[in-house]
């Protein structure tokens, strides 16, 4: 069973098992509003935790958002190459970014919970 | 400017959240940069049907008296007798060093008065440097009471057509007293989109009847900040502080069309304003940079401050604005770049994030400007 988990960069995380898949919230692309392009790294690629791994631009800026994990790139979401708008659709579903396996047991202790990022995202 | 500082609003404050306005800092000002359609709709929008602009922020500033045209003429490369009652022309505020202090609108309201509309950023020290440049006996005086909306888009017609009928004999640049909606409102057929369109000069307290007179019809939406910036990119016009600043000369900028015959080399009025000696030299001689239009075939947008590299990987120049343009859908920019890269065709990279982006000199504008001409 998955359990989604969400963190203070507006990253979401959907862990099963090893394996996380990763996007952003509908905060944040509601905050960076006409996305037009997503650089995402390679499949196969090694990711340290808070190392800025994908970019996303907008109309309005760019954003970069930081790998949450330590793992390796499993797969990228072909479809943002094309129809990058998709995160702007769908965030939280279609417009995923990336898909990590991990290579530890995910601690999951250091991120929010739906509520709680619910919260955070009201503060802020 | 730092986060502490009290932001001033316009009139329309509050028809800006009730639309659903995301409001950002601009200028001094809280301005809404965008509404829940978002950039790209909004530019389509203006670009389709029509698009009202809140532009209260800019500086209104009036100039009368019986010296106004010739002291004016001190501190423009412009020749206002050539400027007949109600009629507008673009100009600048040149500085000593052949850069430019602020670039406006200048209208003659009567053969002693003039109304000048100037960037929002630059509106306070324009007032005091003209002050300081216009003798006693004339005025000089920021219009504080007044707002400033902007209807673009070819759908602008119609709506005037009904609102306020009088204005549809006006070509571009030319101007009109007229009432919409019960308030006395001063337009220009004007505006920054390359669209044809009005600018509406009219009391603060007038303001939110106007426009919601002009949001009555369905042809019109309100339009933020970012599409304004967008539309204004694709029209290959310059903003202050990307294209023009102190240390950038009209003629780098291209825009010799804006110094008049009269002052320029062996016309009637030769010289006379702040740079004039070098800005005529450069108008007969060459610069080292020229302000260009560059087109990529990706969408990453290559914003503001990039550094270009020519094929030989030689720096080439720097962008001083970049989006992405919905009519081209792939990224646009203007750059200064060096004189042997500025003709149309060149290919350069753009340095972004370590990698090169392939882009081409193209012609400005990127779209082509629907001015009411005849």
């Amino acid at each position: 069973m998955s359990e989604r988990k969400y963190t203070d960069q507006h990253e979401w995380l959907e862990v099963d098992g090893d394996l996380v898949t990763v996007g952003i919230t509908d905060f944040a692309q509601s905050e960076l509003g006409d996305i037009v392009f997503v650089e995402l790294p390679e499949v196969g690629a090694a990711l340290t935790a808070g190392e800025e791994v994908i970019v996303i631009e907008s109309v309005k800026a760019a954003g970069e958002v930081g790998s949450p994990l330590n793992g390796v790139v499993e797969a990228v979401n072909e479809v943002l190459a094309d129809a990058p708008e998709t995160i702007n659709e769908d965030p939280m579903g279609a417009g995923w970014l990336i898909k990590v396996r991990t290579d530890a047991v995910v601690d999951l202790s250091g991120f929010m919970d739906e509520a709680a990022y619910n919260t955070f995202t009201e503060d802020s | 400017m730092g986060t502490s500082e009290i932001l001033l609003s316009t009139p329309l404050y509050s028809l800006h959240l009730e639309l659903g306005a995301k409001m950002v800092p601009f200028a001094g000002y809280q301005m809404p940069v965008q509404y829940p359609s978002g950039i790209i709709q909004e530019h389509l929008q203006t670009r389709q049907q029509a698009g009202l602009f809140d532009v209260s922020h800019m500086g209104q500033i009036r100039v009368a008296g019986v010296t106004a045209a010739s002291e004016l003429e001190n501190l423009l490369p412009i020749d206002l007798d050539t400027l007949p009652v109600n009629y507008q022309r673009y100009t600048l505020l040149t500085n000593n060093e052949a850069g430019v202090r602020d670039d406006l609108m200048i209208c003659r309201r009567s053969e002693t008065e003039f109304l000048l509309i100037v960037n929002a950023a630059c509106k306070t020290d324009d007032l005091s440097y003209i002050q300081a440049h216009i003798s006693a006996g004339n005025t000089v005086e920021m219009l504080e009471n007044r707002a400033l909306l902007a209807l673009q888009g070819p759908g602008s017609v119609e709506v005037m057509a009904e609102l306020a009928p009088g204005l549809l004999t006006l070509k571009f640049m030319q101007a009109a007293d007229c009432e919409i909606a019960g308030v006395p409102c001063f337009v220009t057929r004007s505006g920054y989109t390359g669209e044809d369109g009005f600018e509406i000069s009219l009391p603060t307290d007038g303001t939110e009847i106007v426009a919601r007179a002009l949001l009555g019809f369905e042809t019109v939406e309100m339009i933020g900040l970012g599409a304004r910036d967008s539309l204004r990119l694709e029209a290959g016009l310059c903003l202050y502080g990307h294209e023009l600043d102190e240390h950038i000369s009209p003629v780098e900028a291209g825009l010799n069309w804006a110094i008049a015959k009269s002052r320029r080399a062996h016309g009637s009025k030769a010289a006379g304003f702040p740079g004039a000696e070098r800005i005529l030299q450069q108008i007969t001689g060459a610069t080292t940079r020229k302000r260009v239009g560059l087109l990529s075939q990706e969408k990453a947008p290559i914003r503001a401050e990039t550094e270009l590299q020519s094929v030989s990987g030689q720096p080439a120049g720097i962008v001083v604005s970049g989006g992405y343009s919905p009519a081209s859908q792939s990224a646009i920019a203007m750059a200064y770049v060096a004189t042997e890269f500025s003709q149309p065709g060149t290919k350069m990279n753009a340095l972004v994030r370590g990698k090169l982006r392939p882009l081409e000199v193209v012609e400005l504008p990127f779209v082509a400007h629907r001015y009411k001409q005849n």
